[in-house]
C-alpha cells in the first residue's frame, strides 16, 4: 500500500453574499461543502465537472490561496500549483527575465532554474527571443515560454487546472506528453483540473465528479467520465439554453445552443438530413480573433471532430459583431453514425485559452437511415462500427490499371510455372 | 491557516480553517527570500520602463519639489532653516520623505495591482508590500549621491556623523511598511483607501519639517510632534548630515517606538485579514 499523500476530511468553503463572484440569492453560498477524500502518492487524479461545481475552489483550497471555511487537509509533501500559466510574468520584461521571475514565484529555486534554463527554452522555442520583452511576443509564443517554465517545476505533488488549454494543438500535445512524463517516470502525485474529457481519460489514473460542491463519485477514470457524460448532457434534447450561469466572461457570453434538422423529433435526428447546429451567443464588441466552435465527442468523451468558425486558410470568416450573434454550422447529411452524440462548445479569443471549453454540453440521438441499400438497411447501431458513418466514393479506375492487373497476374502464373517446371 | 512540519523525507502541510491572530511565521518569509528579492527586482526593473527619462525621474522629484520650497517659502516666506541654506535644508529632508512616501503609496496599492500572483499562487503574502518599499531603495541611493554633492556644492562640509544614516534610513522603511501594511490589507475590502493614500501622504508631508525646521515647535509639542515617525527620521538626516543641531534624543525614542509599534500591529494585521485576500481582491 502506498502512502497517503492527500487526505482531505469534510472539507468545505462558504462565500458571502456579495463578498465575492457567487451566487445572488443565497446569503451564504458553499462551493465546497463535505468534499472527503484520500489520495495515495504517485496517483493521478482528475477532476471534472461543470461550471462552478467546486473545482477551482478545491484547487485553490488545496493549494493554500484562500482558507477552507470547514474541515481540515493534510498533504505530505512539496505541493506546486498551476492555476494559470505564466502567474506574474510582466509584460515590459524579456523572456529570460520573466523565466525567473515566474520560476521563483511558482516555488522554484534561482539556482534550479539556472540549471534548467537551456531545457525551458529548448521546449518551449523561444532561443532567438530571450531578450525582448514578452509584450512583443505572439500569444502562441507566450503561453508556450508560460507553460515551459511551469513544466520544469519538480514538487511532489502537483495541481493544475486546465492548463493544458494552451496553444496550437501541436503544442497541447506536446505539453500532455510532458504531463505524462512527470506523471508516470517521475512517479509524481498529480491531480488535474480539466474540461478536456479525453486529456483526463488519457492520463488519469482516478477521477473525481464534483456537483454542486460535492463529490458525485470518485474512482475509476473511464467509470467516473461516463457516467458524468451521461447524467450531464441535458436529456438529449439538442437544446440547451441558458438565462444564468451562462458560459462565458464579460465579453461574451452563450445564450443557447440548438441542433435543427428537418426531420427530427425530441432530439432524435435522421442521419440523411443536414443538421445544423446554431450557437446563439453575446459579444460585448466585435472581438478580433474570436472562434467560436465545438467539439463533437461521443458519450465515452471520444473527440469525432472539431470545428470552429474561422477555419484556416478561409477568408472572410464569421465576424461577431456586439450584442446578440447567431452562427450556424452545417454538419452534412451522411456522415454521422447512429448513436448518441455531444456538442461541447468550445470558445476562445486567438490563442488564449479557453472562455469556454466543455462545460456546458448539449447532446443528441442520431439515427442512421442513409446509405439503406440491399445489403445493408438495418438501423442498428452496429450496422457500420466506427464513429462516423460517411458516404465515401468508390470507382472502378478504368483502362491502365486493369491492364496492370492482368499484367501482374501473368507475372505470376509465369512464376508458378517456372517453379513447377524443374 | 497552515502550518507547516518538516521531518527529513517530506513536510507535512496541514490546512485548516483559521480563526482569530495568526503568528507572523516569520520563517517561511525567510526561506521565500529569493521571491522577495525578484519581487523587489521587478519593481525597481519595471518602474521606468517605457519612460523617455528613465531613472532620471528618481532624481527629478525631490530636485523639483526642492525647487518650489526654496522659492515659495525660502525666497518668499523667509522660513527659518537653521543656519543652513535652503535648498540644502529643504533638500536634506525630501529625500528620506520621498523615499517613505512613494513607499507608503506603492505598498498600499501593492495587493490590489498584484491581485493575478494572490488569486493564483500561495507564498507568504507580506512579501508583496515588503517588496514594494524596497523597491524605492536604488531611487533613494540616486537622491542620496545627488544630496551629497549639493552639499559639497554649497561649502556646506560633510560631518561624521553621516555614518547614523542607515538608522534613519531603516527607520523610514519602519514606518513607510507599517503603514503601508495597514493600508494595503485595508485596500483589499476598502478601494477607498486607493484614493485616500494620496491626500494621506500630502496632509502627512505638511505634518513632517521638511519645508520648516521642528524647532518652530516648543515643548512639550516638540516631543509629541514625533508621535509622527517622519519627524524622528527628518531631524536625525538634518542632525548627521548638516550637523545642525545637537542629536535629537527625544524625537528618536517617540518615533522610533510609534514606527515599531505600528510595523508590529501592521503585520498582525495584515496576517489576520491574509486568509480571505483571494476571496475578496
Amino acid at each position: 500500500m502506498n502512502d497517503i499523500a492527500i487526505r482531505a476530511e469534510n472539507l468545505g468553503k462558504r462565500y458571502n453574499l456579495g463578498r465575492s463572484a457567487s451566487r445572488e440569492a443565497d446569503p451564504d453560498f458553499w462551493a465546497l461543502q463535505d468534499v472527503s477524500f484520500e489520495v495515495e502518492s504517485g496517483q493521478v487524479i482528475g477532476v471534472i465537472g461543470n461550471n462552478g461545481a467546486g473545482k477551482s475552489t478545491l484547487l485553490k483550497v488545496l493549494s493554500r490561496i484562500t482558507d477552507p471555511t470547514a474541515g481540515r487537509v493534510e498533504i505530505k509533501g512539496r505541493v506546486g500549483a498551476l492555476l494559470e500559466v505564466g502567474t506574474g510574468f510582466h509584460p515590459e520584461l524579456s523572456g529570460r527575465e520573466n523565466i525567473y521571475l515566474n520560476g521563483v514565484i511558482i516555488g522554484m529555486k534561482r539556482s534550479d532554474i539556472r540549471k534548467k534554463f537551456a531545457e525551458i527554452v529548448e521546449f518551449a522555442g523561444v532561443e532567438n527571443f530571450l531578450d525582448t520583452p514578452v509584450k512583443r511576443y505572439s500569444s502562441g509564443m507566450y503561453m508556450r515560454l508560460a507553460f515551459s517554465v511551469a513544466a520544469h517545476l519538480d514538487p511532489d505533488i502537483l495541481i493544475i487546472d486546465e492548463v493544458l488549454a494552451v496553444g496550437d494543438a501541436a503544442f497541447q500535445k506536446k505539453c500532455l506528453g510532458k504531463l505524462r512524463d512527470v506523471a508516470t517516470q517521475a512517479k509524481r502525485t498529480v491531480l488535474f483540473v480539466s474540461h478536456n474529457l479525453q486529456a483526463v481519460q488519457a492520463l488519469c489514473d482516478r477521477t473525481m465528479h464534483l456537483e454542486h460542491g460535492r463529490i458525485k463519485a470518485f474512482g475509476d477514470t473511464r467509470t467516473v467520465v461516463g457516467r458524468y457524460l451521461e447524467t450531464t448532457s441535458t436529456a438529449l434534447t439538442g437544446l440547451q439554453q441558458w438565462t444564468h450561469d451562462a458560459p462565458g466572461n464579460a465579453d461574451i457570453r452563450l445564450e443557447s445552443i440548438e441542433v435543427k434538422s428537418n426531420d427530427s423529433s425530441n432530439g432524435i435526428y435522421s442521419s440523411s438530413q443536414n443538421l445544423s447546429v446554431e450557437f446563439g451567443f453575446w459579444a460585448a464588441a466585435e472581438l478580433p480573433g474570436l472562434r467560436v466552435g465545438f467539439e463533437l465527442a461521443t458519450t465515452t468523451g471520444v473527440a469525432v471532430f472539431s470545428t470552429w468558425q474561422n477555419k484556416p486558410g478561409q477568408d472572410g470568416f464569421l465576424k461577431a459583431h456586439s450584442g446578440k450573434n447567431q452562427w450556424r454550422c452545417t454538419i452534412p447529411a451522411g456522415l454521422l453514425n447512429a448513436g448518441t452524440y455531444l456538442v461541447v462548445p468550445q470558445i476562445a479569443i486567438g490563442q488564449d485559452p479557453w472562455i469556454v471549453n466543455g462545460g456546458a454540453t448539449v447532446g443528441f440521438e442520431m439515427v442512421l437511415d442513409h446509405g439503406v441499400s440491399a445489403y445493408w438497411n438495418s438501423l442498428d447501431a452496429n450496422s457500420r462500427p466506427g464513429l462516423v458513418a460517411p458516404i465515401l466514393d468508390w470507382t472502378m479506375i478504368p483502362g491502365p490499371a486493369l491492364l496492370d492487373t492482368a499484367a501482374r497476374n501473368t507475372a505470376v502464373n509465369r512464376t508458378a510455372d517456372l517453379a513447377v517446371t524443374p | 491557516m497552515s502550518t507547516v512540519s518538516h521531518n527529513f523525507s517530506s513536510p507535512v502541510i496541514t490546512i485548516k480553517p483559521s480563526a482569530g491572530w495568526l503568528g507572523l511565521n516569520l520563517s517561511e518569509v525567510w526561506s521565500r527570500r529569493e521571491l522577495l528579492y525578484f519581487l523587489t527586482w521587478r519593481e525597481v526593473k519595471v518602474r521606468y520602463k517605457q519612460t523617455l527619462l528613465g531613472a532620471a525621474w528618481a532624481l527629478l522629484q525631490p530636485l523639483f519639489t526642492m525647487v518650489i520650497f526654496s522659492l515659495f517659502f525660502g525666497r518668499l516666506a523667509k522660513m527659518p532653516s537653521d543656519g543652513i541654506p535652503y535648498p540644502v535644508f529643504a533638500f536634506t529632508a525630501l529625500v528620506p520623505w520621498i523615499f517613505f512616501s512613494n513607499g507608503l503609496t506603492q505598498s498600499s496599492n501593492s495587493l490590489v495591482n498584484n491581485s493575478q500572483l494572490i488569486t493564483k499562487i500561495y507564498f507568504p503574502r507580506l512579501l508583496v508590500p515588503t517588496a514594494a518599499v524596497l523597491g524605492g531603495a536604488i531611487d533613494f541611493l540616486l537622491a542620496f549621491g545627488l544630496l551629497l554633492m549639493m552639499i559639497l556644492w554649497y561649502g556646506v562640509g560633510i560631518h561624521a556623523t553621516i555614518v547614523w544614516i542607515p538608522l534613519f534610513v531603516l527607520l523610514a522603511f519602519i514606518s513607510s511598511l507599517g503603514a503601508g501594511l495597514w493600508l494595503a490589507a485595508l485596500n483589499v475590502e476598502y478601494r477607498d483607501v486607493r484614493h485616500t493614500v494620496p491626500f494621506l501622504v500630502q496632509m502627512w508631508m505638511f505634518g513632517t519639517p521638511i519645508a520648516y525646521p521642528s524647532s518652530l515647535l516648543h515643548e512639550p509639542w516638540h516631543t509629541l510632534y514625533a508621535l509622527n515617525p517622519m519627524v524622528g527620521v527628518v531631524e536625525g538626516f538634518r542632525w548627521a548630515i548638516l550637523g545642525s543641531q545637537t542629536r535629537p534624543d527625544n524625537l528618536l525614542l517617540v518615533s522610533s517606538a510609534i514606527a515599531i509599534f505600528t510595523l508590529v500591529t501592521g503585520a498582525y494585521f495584515f496576517r489576520r485579514t491574509e486568509k480571505r485576500f483571494a476571496d475578496l481582491i
